[in-house]
């Protein structure tokens, strides 16, 4: 890619000021770390962090065909969003295979707000656009990528330091529940979701009002031990939690059913009815998938890395999709594609790194839960 | 900006070494250790294993990544740094003090080392 057309956020200024390791990353220059991985990884867990996310993208998709359009397009049951709640989805194609894993928000009635990976941006965008004109469907549809940012807030201490930018809000979002209302003074969407296994919000500013929101958040979290994130640490967070990442666990080539998500695959709901990919979905399900996503817990002291081989008494079963120390367990952990029987609970498997079989075991791909009381306080 | 001691010899693989009365310690630059973030763990030769220069000789692991590491000099391994198998995170702190890695007895005349300036117009 030539060096000009590497795309900034509006705060790439701020990041670079503050002597942040910067990479090319989907096609935008990025933050990948700050003070350190494990400093950074750390402070979400424990306090709170700041992600600068604006290189994802997000369509909206308005009108009195909103929710026909995208119950043919995206896999899970749009027609159970109320206004104000969020849905975790995935556009598929015909064979079943991963466009794009996908929020969907439902901001009003026959309003959404799709957001989508970063990297993936175009190809989606012409995929929603190419269904929508052959579907003569009445919604309208727009690329907000670049006018809007995503900021998201995420750790224990993320709800107090939201309540501090939003003191007019008095009200509770519950998890995967969103709202437009004033933060630092603006009017703007956020939900509460994120990317992490921790309590957190995601902002929707539009670019102009970036800067100011992300400095408000910042100076309200001080107190807190806030610090921001970059997209290393936000890597181990999301693998901890056992999170796909498209490119990695996710791709044109694997399927939902696969990837372990059958939660967001809604083949049976009658007023779910036909979506691109259903029938070879349908297909999929009934014959059992040919490899699952699994999680890897390492038994000794090594990393495993994206390609190492997994082995099953010696014989090669499937490929970690992404792997990494984790900085809470202090282990090698990874997310594996394998032959079904290796995905099994504790089943004794080894992970190939350099030539050298290292044991692992299977295991459910959550490496990490936050606290349960934690977890009560945040939904109550 | 990374540290580079004008007392250290280098390769442009970003190890360091300091040769003094036919032992070289060997260790891996200021620069490199920033560039591969927190390193977990180092993957090493035994005390008695001979190594070549410019060959492999182990592995740096850090959390996002995994790098070799190629000898500076040839030689024979003479002591291994064992406190790094509690914490190699002491090669990011002190990549030229308690970070070192190894000591070797050089054999030959080395070649193919860069003085500080040289090292530092490379990164």
């Amino acid at each position: 890619m030539n060096t000009t057309e590497i795309k900034q956020t509006p705060l790439h200024a701020w990041h670079v000021a503050q002597g942040a390791k910067m990479a090319p990353f989907a096609g935008f220059s990025m933050p990948i770390q700050y003070s350190g991985i494990r400093q950074e990884h750390d402070a979400v867990r424990t306090r709170a962090g700041m992600f600068d996310v604006s290189h994802m993208g997000n369509f909206t998709v308005r009108g009195p065909g909103a929710l026909a359009y995208l119950q043919r397009l995206t896999v899970n049951n749009v027609a159970k969003l109320a206004p104000g709640d969020v849905q975790y989805s995935a556009l598929c194609r015909p064979d079943g295979g991963v466009i794009d894993d996908i929020l969907v928000y439902c901001v009003a009635q026959n309003d959404y707000m799709v957001v989508v990976n970063a990297a993936n941006i175009t190809k989606d965008w012409n995929w929603c656009a190419d269904h929508h004109k052959k579907w003569e469907v009445d919604c309208e549809m727009e690329n907000v990528s670049e006018a809007i940012s995503i900021l998201s807030l995420q750790g224990p201490a993320a709800e107090a330091i939201f309540r501090a930018v939003a003191p007019d809000y008095e009200g509770t979002l519950k998890t995967y529940q969103c709202a437009t209302l004033a933060v630092n003074g603006v009017s703007m969407l956020l939900g509460r979701t994120g990317y992490t296994g921790e309590d957190g919000f995601e902002f929707y500013p539009k670019s102009q009002d970036t800067e100011a929101l992300w400095l408000a958040l910042l100076a309200a979290g001080e107190a807190h031990g806030i610090l921001p994130i970059g997209l290393a640490a936000r890597d181990t967070l999301r693998l901890e939690s056992g999170y796909s990442l498209y490119g990695h666990e996710l791709t044109d080539s694997i399927n939902p059913l696969e990837a372990g998500l059958a939660w967001i695959t809604d083949l049976d709901s009658e007023n779910k009815g036909d979506f691109i990919g259903r029938d070879a979905l349908l297909t999929i399900r009934d014959v059992g998938p040919v490899r699952k996503l699994t999680g890897l817990l390492m038994e000794e002291l090594a990393i495993p890395r994206e390609g190492c081989p997994v082995l099953k008494d010696g014989k090669v079963v499937g490929a970690v999709t992404s792997g990494t120390l984790s900085p809470t367990l202090g282990k090698g952990i990874a997310l594996a594609l394998v032959e079904p029987s290796a995905a099994e609970h504790d089943t004794a498997l080894a992970v190939e790194i350099r030539g050298a079989a290292k044991p692992a075991k299977a295991v459910g791909r959550a490496f990490y839960k936050r606290p349960k009381a934690q977890v009560q306080e945040t939904v109550a | 900006m990374s540290s580079v001691p004008d007392n250290l010899q280098y390769t442009k693989d970003h190890e360091w070494t300091q040769i003094t009365q036919g032992v070289a310690t060997v260790g891996v630059t200021d620069h490199a250790q920033h560039e591969l973030g927190d390193i977990v763990f180092v993957e090493l030769p035994k005390v008695g294993a001979t190594l070549k220069a410019g060959e492999s000789f182990g592995t740096i692991e850090a959390v996002k990544t995994v790098a070799e590491l190629y000898a500076p000099v040839t030689g024979t391994v003479t002591e291994v740094n064992t406190a790094l198998a509690t914490d190699a995170g002491v090669i990011n702190t002190d990549p030229y003090g308690k970070g070192w890695i190894l000591k070797v007895t050089v054999e030959g005349a080395p070649e193919d080392l860069l003085d500080a300036a040289a090292y530092q117009k490379l990164i």
